[in-house]
């Protein structure tokens, strides 16, 4: 066993919350890091997992935090180094990668230019020679024709490309310890695991010690040597990745692990599978169930024909049409009542523009959107508002979906004022409030006074007022932390037992997808390449695509570590931008069993699986 | 790049347009017969029937305005009442000091306001700060009459350092045309530079919060060198935006300071022409000034290349 | 509201402000005399005991020109930015929601604001005989353009919001929808705004004014006495003077007003405090 590089005892941070009150935000951490070893800090949002790793770099402003206790890095104490001493340790000793690789570059400077910064920041050598190693760098993260890339700017590269700049940077003046602040989050699963490939093989590579901060369970089981749980500012749990796996201690890391979704867990079970819930408190577990079966063959709630949707992008004085964006191509199906199809698929494959053109929130280019007879496409303005009675949408941000000026009553009464129902109205509201499990006096409250959880639950009982027969779910969970984001999960599920719901569920992770759906249709460039009853498609995936979104996801099981995916270099989605004169192809499916289709692929997925 | 100013100069004929409109109905929509406005007091009615004829202002409005329109592209401005002369001479020999004005005091308000904002934000919240943000307010609430009253009296009439009024042409000595200007454009830069410093403040603050700043330290960038180096070029395109867009507030200064230190230029020759209901006069100079206007802001947009690859037109 | 009380510029900006409006109002009860009045024995005195701050041309007495001069910069500005904001309101909505004008409406607005402001007043107010009425146009309508930029460009990022599109969802009709979530949503920034537009109209005004072109010469407004000043300003600066200073004096409380409102509604701050 390798001695510790880098030693923390108890840490502390506090934050300025005006006229001289202090929050405590970490309190008193000490954890450490071997050379060559990966130790995971993982926490929900507001844990103090990534305050700290600021305060190690500190980066932390100054005059609005205070820190206390001791960093050491080797035998160097860093919390009371000189300024400019510590300027030279950041970057040289530590190096730092962040959550968000599109604003964390320099826009208005080439890469080439800021990798080359980075090496003369901390290297006495020429601008010449920096370049054939910002080159070199380049080469070691995996980009290819790095020679004409370093005269590119930030904007010519992908969300995945960036990080991995953003890697070749940290490595500039090999570091000893790399912190990784959720390199990932922002990331699509593809990426994901291409980059937390890259990370493993860089670490073999270059002997570093890795600090990985990050939300996701799955991501810990794939890359930790030993993890930290944090809760609260406080550790509250650590050891070594397996261990904790195994036979967790604490009641908070059995809760995490529990609302981990973990792929293949629902493998025999049709109907969609409640969360497992567990008591913080006692750290009790209820045994997760399968649903009751809610659906009804014989009521289709939505027919979707070849519904299509394109923006053109114009340009010019005369705004000519330069390019189409084809965010939607000719997909169709049918969701019945009680059914819940979820919409799965990578950022930008058009599976919230499919969601909002349903609603025609977007107006579609062609086909039909068939709700009670209705063709919601063709519908005047007036009966339009009328159809949109059967269909409601949650959206993604709880903060942005309620006007923060309303109070929670005034945004649930406001689809039933629109359509007249004055009387009664304080009535509905308490009773909405109660069955999205709050309590009828919150109806007084405004969204600031709510967490991110608590306004989802107003989101849907605003979209249930009308007793709609549909909602359009638009990743509902995604911007919230895991133990949150099973209790809505299983919130739903309960309301489509109780009111026979038809969800269309939008979303990228493919772990909550497994749970609630009772049938997936998968979307890229703004098609649907295969749809099915949920246990086929997860159990028997038959387009490539499918098959790569779901080796991607992250396995929330250390063992499964071992099988090691080869490192290509970036296999980013296409975009969907397309010239004017551009014709869709005409496409056909295959059907694989019942229900289960696929669409027949062309030469270009062959070839990149022979690569693969 | 052709293309790109091709298009852009293109993007202009709709405001140019609008501005033309303005200033055509300008004279028809004064009280009174056009024709009998334009002829002057001491026009007999043939005068006024063969200026009629001459100007066609008895045909339709539109084909009026198009009629118009041909004559300003081909530089025609009509004739002033008062002095009888082509509008496009008087403005022609009124250039030089107006231009003088307006450059100096463009190149050294920005040369004061934009270290003066980057203090600001590299020191915010410190007494510095505090100190330009509060000449700034000053800056803009004291009018250009007022500052320039002032500063005459202490640096002209009490201290007798600089000339009060006038103007020396620059072909008589580079001294005397800057010492004849530096008070007027201390009096036009006040406002300007107070802008310029709370608009470059602004920018800054907002592009040390981002991403990129937080990974330039992270990389052990110097404070000099986040500052200057990735800061700077960031909040360039704001700055350079305001100091297009206050182009219009020099010009409306100018007219002011002008008058104030009794300069010969475009602003008194369009303060001297309201005053005698000049309208042709009024109707060039304003075309002439939203005219420079639109082409520094069309300079700007090209700029904005210079300091931001992202921006492509 | 506790935001807007702890901040000392709206404080001292309100109570400058506020001072003016009572010197406006109260001007007959300040020992003021009649502001035109003309005396042609005591022609250019300079300030006394009879004659705070001195004499003008005509024998007019200056302090009560400058206290009656109030009424026209405070009229003149508090209607230029109650009437633009109106205005802008209005049409900033409309290009807002209403894809077919958008262009059209902001072309027009683009050619607008290429002529500088106080050249569009002058042109509009050469027009007419120069009165209250025609000021108060001309200025607003060279600030309108400005006005309509901001709230499009708020109720076009407000229109992105989910809670928009709840609503949309939810059946409630567009003008509902302008009335519950668009409108009351555009009252901080228009706001601030319209400090900005008072403290713009009156400094347009008085150059207006200043360079003859404004309110008729015989009433008594900072403009017209520093008109009036400004041929014998080398020897009496004191007519220029005391219009300048309350002219400065009430830009300044409007602009602390504005600078204030304007940290206390920023949503940025807010959400730190």
């Amino acid at each position: 066993m390798t001695s510790p590089i880098l030693n923390v005892e108890n840490l502390k941070v506090a934050f300025n919350v005006g006229d001289d009150r202090w929050r405590q935000i970490v309190h008193g951490i000490s954890f450490n890091v071997r050379e060559k070893e990966t130790v995971a800090i993982v926490g929900e949002s507001g844990s103090g997992k990534s305050v700290s790793a600021m305060a190690l770099m500190r980066l932390l402003p100054e005059q609005s935090t205070r820190v206390s206790g001791s960093v050491r890095l080797a035998d160097k104490e860093l919390l009371t180094l000189h300024e400019e001493q510590m300027r030279r340790v950041r970057g040289d000793d530590i190096a730092m990668i962040f959550q968000e690789p599109m604003t964390s570059l320099n826009p208005v400077f080439t890469v080439g230019f800021q990798l080359v910064e980075a090496i003369r920041l901390h290297r006495d050598i020429s601008r010449a020679d920096a370049r054939m190693e910002a080159k070199k760098l380049l080469e070691k993260v995996r980009i290819s024709d790095a020679d004409t890339r370093l005269d590119d700017y930030p904007d010519a590269f992908s969300g995945g490309m960036r990080q991995r700049v953003m890697i070749a940077m940290a490595l500039a003046c090999n570091p000893k310890v790399l912190i990784a602040d959720e390199p990932t989050t922002a990331l699509d699963v593809t990426i994901q695991a291409e980059i937390l490939d890259l990370i493993r093989t860089l670490q073999d590579e270059e002997r570093l010690a890795v600090l990985f901060i990050t939300h996701d369970m799955g991501v810990v089981a794939q890359i930790a040597d030993r993890t930290l749980v944090m809760y609260e500012g406080n550790i509250v749990e650590q050891g070594p990745t397996e261990r904790l796996f195994r036979s967790a201690e604490h009641p908070y890391t059995r809760a995490l692990l529990a609302a981990v979704p973990r792929l293949g867990e629902s493998a025999g079970h049709t109907r969609p599978m409640r969360f497992p819930v567990v008591d913080i408190e006692t750290g009790k577990v209820d045994s997760p169930g399968e649903s009751p079966d809610t659906v009804d063959d014989g009521r289709t709630v939505l027919e979707v024909v070849d519904l299509t949707t394109r923006y053109p992008i114009t340009s010019g004085v005369f705004n000519r049409v330069i390019l189409n964006v084809h965010a939607v191509e000719k997909i169709s199906f049918t969701l019945k009542a009680g059914e819940t199809l979820a919409l799965v698929g990578e950022s930008g494959c058009g599976k919230s523009t499919t969601g909002r053109s349903i609603l025609r929130l977007t107006q579609p280019t062609s086909g039909s959107v068939i709700v009670n007879g209705n063709d919601i496409v063709s519908l005047g303005p007036k009966q339009l508002r009328e159809a949109r009675r059967d269909m409601q949408m949650v959206f993604q941000d709880p903060f942005a979906s309620l006007n923060p000026r309303h109070t929670l009553g005034d945004a649930i009464k406001e689809p039933l004022y629109a359509h007249g129902f004055k009387k009664g109205a304080s009535d509905r509201v308490a009773d909405l409030l109660t069955r999205v499990g709050l309590t009828p006096d919150m109806s007084r409250r405004y969204p600031h006074e709510l967490s991110g959880g608590q306004r989802q639950r107003v989101c849907i009982a605003r979209a249930l007022a009308l007793e709609p027969k549909l909602i359009v779910a638009d990743e509902p969970v995604a911007a919230l932390d895991a133990s949150i984001k099973a209790k809505v999960v299983n919130l739903m599920l309960d309301l489509q037992a109780s009111m026979q719901l038809a969800y269309l569920f939008i979303s990228h992770d493919m772990a909550v997808v497994e749970r609630i759906s009772h049938r997936v249709a998968v979307m890229y460039l703004g098609e649907i390449v295969e749809i099915g009853p949920r246990s086929a498609v997860f159990g028997n995936p038959q387009h490539p695509y499918t098959k790569k979104l779901l080796s991607a996801v992250p396995e929330a099981d250390p063992s499964t570590r071992s099988k090691k995916r080869s490192l290509s270099t970036s296999t980013e989605l296409k975009s969907p931008f397309r010239s004017v004169d551009y014709r869709p192809p005409a496409r056909t499916y295959r059907t694989v069993s019942k229900g289960h289709q696929v669409q027949e692929w062309g030469e270009e997925w062959n070839k990149e699986f022979y690569c693969m | 790049m052709a293309s790109i100013i091709l298009r852009r100069l293109l993007a202009t004929v709709p405001v140019m347009g609008v501005v033309a409109l303005f200033v055509f109905s300008l004279l028809h929509l004064s009280p009174g017969d056009p024709a009998t406005i334009l002829a002057g007091d001491q026009a007999s009615p043939a005068d006024v029937e063969r200026l009629r004829d001459a100007l066609g202002l008895d045909r339709a409005l539109p084909i009026q305005f198009l009629e118009w329109i041909w004559r300003v592209v081909q530089l025609d401005l009509g004739t002033s009442i008062f002095t009888g002369l082509p509008v496009t001479d008087l403005i022609v020999q009124r250039l030089e000091p107006t231009f003088s004005l307006m450059g100096l005091t463009l190149l050294f308000s920005v040369l004061t306001a934009v270290p003066l904002g980057v203090l600001a934000a590299w020191r915010a919240n410190t007494f510095s700060d505090r100190a330009i943000m509060a000449g700034a307010v000053l800056g803009f609430s004291v009018p250009v009459f007022v500052v320039g009253y002032i500063l005459a009296w202490v640096f002209s009439i009490k201290l007798g350092w600089l000339p009060a009024q006038g103007y020396r042409p620059i072909e008589n000595g580079f001294w005397p045309w800057l010492r004849n200007l530096i008070l007027p454009s201390m009096a036009l830069g006040f406002i300007y530079i107070a802008l310029i410093a709370r608009v470059t403040r602004a920018s800054m603050l907002e592009v040390l919060g981002q991403d990129y700043i937080r990974t330039a330290k992270a990389k052990g960038v110097s404070r000099r060198g986040v500052l200057f180096v990735h800061a700077l070029k960031n909040a360039a395109v704001p700055v350079v935006t305001i100091i297009g867009i206050g182009v219009a507030l020099l010009i409306s200064g100018a007219v002011v300071t002008e008058t104030v230190f009794a300069i010969p230029g475009l602003g008194t020759l369009v303060v001297d022409a309201i005053l005698r209901r000049d309208y042709p006069v009024i109707q060039g100079v304003i075309l002439f000034f939203s005219f420079v206007y639109v082409l520094i802001n069309l300079i700007v947009d090209l700029i904005y290349t210079v300091f931001d690859p992202r921006i492509r037109y | 509201m506790a935001a807007v009380s702890r901040r000392p510029t709206i404080a001292i900006g309100a109570t400058l402000f506020a001072t003016m409006a009572l010197l406006a109002v109260f001007a007959p009860l300040l020992g003021t005399t009649d502001p035109t009045a003309i005396n042609p024995t005591a022609r250019l005195q300079w300030p006394s005991a009879e004659h705070w701050f001195g004499t003008d041309m005509a024998g007019r007495d200056i302090y009560s020109r400058v206290i009656y001069g109030a009424r026209v910069s405070l009229i003149v500005g508090v209607s230029v930015a109650l009437l633009a904001s109106v205005f802008g309101l209005f049409i900033g909505i409309l290009a807002g929601f209403i894809r077919g004008l958008d262009g059209v409406l902001m072309r027009i607005m683009d050619g607008l604001m290429s002529i500088p402001s106080i050249l569009l007043a002058i042109a509009l107010v050469a027009l007419t005989q120069g009165s209250l009425a025609s000021v108060i146009t001309a200025i607003t309508i060279a600030e309108v353009p400005r006005v309509t930029r901001v709230i499009r460009s708020v109720v076009l990022s407000l229109r992105e919001q989910p809670y928009v599109d709840a609503a949309i969802s939810a059946g409630t009709t567009t003008p509902m929808i302008i009335l519950r979530h668009i409108l009351p949503n555009t009252l901080a920034p228009l706001t601030v705004q319209a400090t900005y537009l008072c403290a713009s109209a009156m400094i347009i005004e008085a150059v207006l004014s200043f360079v003859g072109a404004g309110m008729p010469p015989s009433t008594p407004s900072w403009g017209n006495i520093m008109a009036e000043g400004r041929a014998i300003w080398q020897v009496r600066l004191n007519i220029v003077l005391f219009p300048a200073l309350f002219l400065s004096l009430t830009v300044l409380a409007v602009n602390l007003l504005g600078d204030g409102l304007r940290d206390a509604l920023d949503p940025r701050a807010q959400r730190n405090a």
